[in-house]
């Protein structure tokens, strides 16, 4: 029977008394049962119906951004402050592969987004339509799932999964695929709670005997670490609590990736700061010469790991993560547990506390000696300046001046981001959004859109560098149009710093392209997009603009004029181990980095 | 360390639900982390319920092996994921369709080579044949290579299907 008879004879949903509307409806009324309160978006001719349908929609607030990619990275800054996926709304063709950085970007971080494009009418697909892409060939290797929705019948079911498959399990991006007629035509809505999908069972459970075996572990490690990273963020609040508790009961040291700072709280003692590529002396140290690693929610990354055949060489590790997958996969591991971070947190407290288990006091007592000798190398150290304002000091002076303010920081990809994620202490979860794994020049822009759209009354602060900012400085307008008072605290060395760091120690010098001749005016700039702009020249003037620009009630550009020279330290070169760190400039020359390094990124 | 990273074949099972790009899904997965496919064998096996079986014979070290099988698991339309040969060595089998041209000895060699290796043939021309062939991929292999010199022209294979001795399903 073709679908249109099947319509008119009416289907089996619509006998049993399912409400009938059309696609575009459908969509609308998904997105309301899923709770959703905003969508950032641009329309188009292919989602035009959806786009009709949202005019009438009350509850659902859309954000106009001025680009695809703005979209999407908006709505990662959504969900990465909220804990709920960030939903998009864009057309077929170039909108669909404007988002392609996005969903890439979220797929590497494990950020829930339901991105939701239009596609040429059914009868056009495979036809080089006008605005057609194939979006779910495109989309494939860079979502968790996508889908083509090709018959009404399934459009409510397939949203439904959407969500699901979106927000659990390993959090990740997915895009459904809606051709224009199928927007339009009519057929059977379903309500989230019937649908049950025919193969998706992410387990989040932990085995309890896995449990057992690794706090057996932490009893009798004698330097033990805890390695955390983003799955303790994405597990939600309460795991970073249950990590907190964990921490305390056992006395161990911890340090995380660049995704799961904040899971932990950066003032207390434990903390060792920030490990990998740019992370501190003690914790790098730590973490090779620990005997028990207990990693937490983190995937072993190359910039966490370095040169993998030297990684921690004494340790056993214990590896926790929702994801079978990443389970051996860069590193072997001697325990794996496969699970929810904040349920099997939750059982290593209980076994622990229940069992009443005891750690080796003695032994810990003399790895905090060690850890302390490390420590005393105070390796975030910079030589300030009274005439020129170091990028370290501009970080250190915002962090000092927006406390008791309540603070969502989201950064651009490159030195200012290591900056601020060794610099910037963060107490709680989901206040810091940065590209991870992608690292993607232009996402702190869009997704401190995202941030302060979740959160009005928050301060929402882009720490920028002036390269990466441009890449998606068009979304000053979305902020102006949305009053978003976001401020992008741009430390602009004129070069792309990071660039220009890797080509001063592995390409003797030659920078390369990586210098920007005509940067616009900053502060210009921001008048012509009607909002504030500020420059500060000297550290003198440092404190009083900050000031100014938290005050400000308007999306500031403020454009703080740092030493175009100085480099990111500490530093563990690619294709180093952990224990072969450069501290600062003095070093570097001393340093050679191996052949096999400078082929590694 | 070089018994760690002796390079291994096997065969993976794969039971999908028959949905649209599914076998796009695989696909990507193999090219866009750099594994090897040596043979892909797909088709609907239960169509009440929409469910294909991918046979996939592949190779690497244990360690991909084992990714292999984890990113399997990972998408979303994919029921179950079986290493054919870590875990249920059973009995693989694969058909091919051989075509040999010649004339006079080389001709009654092909066709006395084909029953010894049981290979009926399913088309005779005075020119040609084309011989059916069922078995172990080594097996195909061998009648391949002996063939090539009586005049191979042409091969079409199946791929490999795999399934388990015994009352268990997959």
């Amino acid at each position: 029977m073709d679908k249109d008879e099947q319509a008119l004879s009416g289907t089996p949903a619509q006998q049993s008394g399912a409400i009938e509307m059309s696609g575009a409806e459908m969509v609308i009324r998904a997105l309301r049962d899923q709770g959703v309160k905003h969508i950032f978006g641009y329309p188009g001719g292919a989602v035009l119906p959806i786009y009709d349908a949202l005019f009438a929609a009350e509850g659902l607030e859309h954000i106009l951004v001025r680009h695809e990619q703005g979209a999407v990275h908006a709505a990662e800054g959504y969900a990465r402050s909220t804990g709920k996926p960030g939903v998009v709304l864009v057309t077929s063709g170039p909108g669909a592969t404007n988002a392609v950085t996005g969903l890439t970007d979220a797929l590497m971080d494990s950020i829930p987004l339901v991105v939701l494009t239009g596609q040429v009418a059914t009868h056009l697909i495979g036809n080089d339509a006008f605005q057609e892409c194939d979006t779910v060939g495109i989309t494939r290797p860079c979502t968790k799932h996508n889908w083509l929705v090709k018959d009404i019948a399934d459009l409510a079911r397939v949203l439904h999964e959407a969500f699901q498959i979106a927000t659990t399990g390993r959090p990740g991006p997915v895009v459904v695929d809606i051709p224009k007629d199928i927007q339009f035509r009519k057929g059977p809505y379903v309500a989230p709670d019937s649908i049950r999908h025919r193969t998706y069972r992410p387990k989040t459970d932990p085995e309890l005997g896995q449990i057992v075996k690794a706090i057996d572990l932490m009893s009798k490690a004698e330097r033990p670490i805890f390695y955390t990273g983003g799955g303790i963020i994405n597990s939600g609040p309460e795991a970073s609590k249950a990590l907190r508790e964990l921490v305390k009961l056992t006395g161990f040291p911890v340090t995380s990736t660049l995704m799961g700072l904040g899971a932990f709280p950066a003032s207390d003692p434990q903390w060792l700061g920030m490990l990998g590529m740019h992370g501190t002396f003690e914790a790098n140290n730590a973490m090779h010469d620990c005997d028990l690693m207990i990693c937490l929610g983190a995937r072993f990354d190359d910039r966490v790991t370095g040169r993998v055949d030297l990684f921690a060489p004494g340790a056993k590790k214990i590896h926790l993560d929702i994801d079978a997958s990443q389970i051996n996969k860069n590193v072997r591991i001697d325990l794996p547990i496969i699970a929810d971070a904040g349920k099997a947190l939750r059982e290593m407290l209980h076994f622990w506390k229940t069992q009443r288990r005891k750690v080796d006091q003695a032994a810990l007592a003399r790895w905090w000696k060690t850890i302390e000798g490390w420590r005393a190398k105070r390796s975030l150290e910079y030589r300030n300046s009274d005439a020129v304002i170091k990028p370290q000091f501009a970080i250190d002076r915002l962090f000092a001046l927006t406390r008791g303010h309540d603070v969502y920081v989201t950064t651009e990809v490159g030195q200012h981001q290591m900056w601020a994620a060794q610099r910037f202490g963060f107490e709680e979860p989901n206040r810091w959004m940065t590209s991870g794994g992608l690292g993607t020049m232009g996402y702190g822009l869009p997704a401190a859109v995202g941030v302060q759209v979740a959160h009005r009354d928050s301060l929402v602060i882009d720490i920028a560098g002036e390269a990466s900012v441009l890449m998606t400085m068009q979304e000053m307008s979305t902020a102006v149009q949305h009053e978003l008072p976001i401020k992008i605290f741009i430390l602009n060395n004129q070069y792309m710093g990071m660039v220009r760091q890797w080509q001063q120690l592995l390409h003797g010098g030659r920078y390369s392209h990586s210098y920007t001749e005509a940067l616009p005016d900053f502060v210009k700039l921001a008048e012509a997009y009607g909002c504030v702009g500020l420059r500060a020249d000297k550290p003198s003037e440092l404190d009083d603009k900050i000031k100014e620009m938290i005050e400000v009630r308007q999306p500031v550009l403020f454009d703080v004029r740092v030493d175009p020279k100085e480099n990111c330290y500490p530093m563990m070169p690619s294709g180093a181990a952990h224990n072969e760190m450069i501290l600062c400039d003095a070093e570097e020359e001393a340093t050679e980095v191996s052949e096999e390094g400078k082929v590694l990124l | 360390m070089q018994q760690k990273n002796r390079v291994e074949r096997h065969t993976i099972a794969v039971l999908v639900d028959n949905e649209a790009g599914v076998l796009a899904r695989v696909i990507g997965l193999f090219s866009g982390r750099g594994y090897n496919i040596e043979s892909l064998t797909v088709a609907e096996v239960d169509h009440a319920a929409h469910t294909s079986r991918v046979t996939i014979v592949t190779s690497g070290t244990p360690e991909v092996l084992e990714q292999i099988q984890a990113q399997l698991g990972r998408l979303v339309p994919v029921h179950r994921v079986v290493d054919w040969t870590l875990e249920k060595p059973g009995i693989e089998r694969e058909m091919a369709l051989v075509k040999v041209a010649g004339t006079g000895e080389k001709r009654v060699e092909a066709l006395r080579m084909a029953e010894a290796f049981r290979a009926r043939p399913v088309d005779t021309t005075h020119t040609s044949f084309v011989f059916e062939i069922t078995g172990a991929p080594s097996k195909i292999d061998s009648f391949i290579d002996l063939m090539r010199p009586l005049g191979l022209v042409d091969v079409s294979r199946t791929g490999v299907a795999a399934i388990s001795r015994g009352a268990e399903a997959m």
